[in-house]
């Protein structure tokens, strides 16, 4: 720890933003027309981030790595905190905001916690939705672009389609979706499938037109079949393409996954904010929008995890 | 020996892709004999259709009319009896030093009868402790000496260089002749370069044919009898280069005038 000297102080940041926490909570008086929680859930809470700091403190003494990541990540837990600390002081202590739209930090965390049950059946719900239409939509994007990028004939007859359904906005399609499939399920599989599959299709087949032809021949004079320079070739010299057309879709089918469970759903984490918004329960719309938030990042993280490790050639495009 | 490609009045014309644009006629009537084992040079302005009869050995052009034979047997596309090397390394660059050069062999099915191949290569071409690493992190000349390792590990007949050494710097440029001429004596192949160098063209060579354009075809085949190993810029090399020169018009009156070219 030497090395750090007096900048040892950034570890305890954490520790005085929750003591600012806590006297903000007890000594300053409410203003009384919050509606009261059983337990005060948002101390709960900070106290479980300061755990997490107490721990990765500990270890920092043992492992080089964690210690400079508390280090580095210290002063923006700091800040978080003391975010949160005035969150609550104005939502709890003053009467600055309308308290109907803006629920106290206590409710927002109890609610997270008391319905957990039934916000995690929602979040599996939407996952489900997310990866089979997101499966979909990537496999057969990425085999029509292969076709379109690698065949020139089928590029000829098949682009003009593609530029002109491809763009057409996902949500135009949903009434349309809604009476075609028998089931909603079936529709909004189709509705995501289809916000991934453009993007792909289109990364995918300029990825491969975009290949120098030399890379080709190169394969060609050292016995490469067709299949094989598709397979060895054209596919991971497009991979950076594709990955980029992936992360395109992968943003795209957020979106429509949120307006499909809004139309006529009955789950799904976007159809519980609806629903808590119509009984004017904002304290729900801010929890769904925090897990909405985490889903997506989430799903991003582990796309960009997969890309680092397929595309250790490259550097990196998009920085997550 | 083997190596020996006949090259029987060759024609090319590359047909334009609008009806409104003119063919292009890139080689006119080219006849020519490589002898088994020889390390032969092509030179001429561009678009005398040099690199276009490389690609035509090679495989990876077909000729309009004409044809071209490697040991009797005639050439329709790309073979294993045939190493190219291209311009600049063109080393294929999602994969490491080692997997480009494994490329051919895996391609062909042949990689685990093979594997050592790839070891001895790697080493021939100076490329150890580099296996792993990716073709952006070599320099300019590693990365051509893994393209030469690429095309020769197949272990073909004829090794084809299609202005393989321009994009480096002189000294790189100078080392990897060397290597190159180093590999041709060794495994007794035929070489056969296209250049636009005169001097790195009489360095190497037995014969140098000199192309001409429109219409493009072979206007001299010159012989280089200088003894092995060769001095460069010894004095026989001038009188090679102004014979050179003149047959594509750009000896210049003066004979001063061939130094600044």
């Amino acid at each position: 720890m030497k090395k750090y000297g007096s900048f040892l102080f950034r570890f305890f940041l954490p520790f005085l933003a929750i003591l600012l926490s806590v006297l903000v909570y007890y000594q300053i008086p409410d203003n009384g027309k919050q509606k009261a929680t059983d337990h005060p859930y948002y101390l709960y809470f900070i106290y479980l981030i300061g755990a997490v700091v107490l721990v990765e403190i500990l270890l920092g003494f043992f492992f080089n790595k964690v210690r400079e990541r508390v280090y580095e990540k210290a002063p923006l837990i700091t800040g978080a905190l003391v975010f949160m600390a005035f969150l609550n002081f104005v939502t709890t202590k003053t009467l600055w905001l309308p308290i109907l739209y803006f629920p106290s930090l206590d409710r927002i965390v109890g609610l997270l916690v008391e319905q957990r049950v039934f916000l995690v059946e929602n979040i599996l719900s939407s996952f489900r939705l997310l990866i089979v239409g997101f499966l979909y939509g990537a496999i057969v994007g990425f085999l029509t672009g292969l076709a379109l990028g690698y065949y020139k004939i089928v590029g000829y007859w098949l682009n003009p389609v593609t530029k002109i359904v491809g763009p057409i906005p996902t949500t135009a399609w949903i009434p349309l979706a809604l009476s075609i499939f028998p089931s909603t399920y079936g529709a909004n599989v189709f509705l995501i499938a289809f916000a991934v599959w453009f993007p792909v299709t289109l990364m995918t087949s300029s990825g491969i037109q975009s290949i120098s032809n030399v890379n080709f021949e190169v394969a060609r004079t050292l016995g490469a079949s067709t299949r094989y320079q598709i397979l060895h070739i054209a596919i991971p010299a497009a991979m950076p393409s594709i990955f980029l057309g992936v992360f395109y879709g992968t943003v795209s089918s957020f979106a429509t996954l949120m307006a499909v469970e809004m139309n006529g759903n009955s789950s799904g984490i976007g159809w519980y904010i609806c629903w808590q918004k119509s009984v004017m329960m904002y304290d729900g719309v801010y929890a769904g929008l925090i897990l909405i938030a985490l889903i997506c990042s989430l799903t991003l993280t582990i796309l960009f995890r997969v890309r680092d490790r397929v595309l250790v050639w490259q550097k990196g495009v998009i920085k997550w | 020996m083997v190596g020996e490609i006949l090259i029987k009045d060759v024609y090319k014309t590359f047909q334009s892709t609008t009806p409104s644009k003119e063919d292009v006629v890139a080689l006119n009537g080219v006849n020519l004999n490589i002898r088994p084992g020889s390390f032969v040079s092509l030179i001429g302005p561009s678009g005398c259709g040099k690199s276009t009869l490389l690609r035509i050995i090679g495989g990876l052009e077909k000729s309009t009319k004409g044809s071209v034979f490697l040991d009797g047997k005639e050439i329709k596309k790309p073979g294993s009896d045939r190493g190219f090397a291209f311009q600049g390394s063109n080393l294929f660059s999602w994969l490491t030093v080692e997997k480009n050069i494994a490329f051919g062999l895996k391609a062909r099915n042949i990689y685990k009868e093979k594997k050592d191949d790839v070891k001895e290569y790697i080493k021939l071409v100076g490329l150890e402790g580099f296996e792993d690493s990716y073709p952006h992190q070599l320099s300019g000349g590693m990365q051509q000496r893994a393209s030469l390792a690429r095309a020769l590990v197949g272990h073909p007949t004829v090794l084809l260089l299609d202005e393989p050494l321009g994009a480096l710097d002189a000294f790189t440029r100078m080392n990897l002749q060397d290597e190159i001429l180093n590999i041709w004596k060794e495994h007794n192949m035929t070489m056969v370069m296209v250049t636009h160098d005169v001097d790195e063209a009489i360095y190497m060579s037995d014969q140098v044919v000199v192309m001409a354009a429109r219409p493009s075809e072979v206007k001299e085949v010159i012989d280089i009898d200088l003894p092995r190993p060769r001095a460069r810029g010894q004095d026989t090399f001038q009188e090679y280069r102004k014979r050179i020169l003149d047959v594509l018009d750009l000896g210049g009156n003066v004979p001063e005038v061939e130094y600044y070219l």
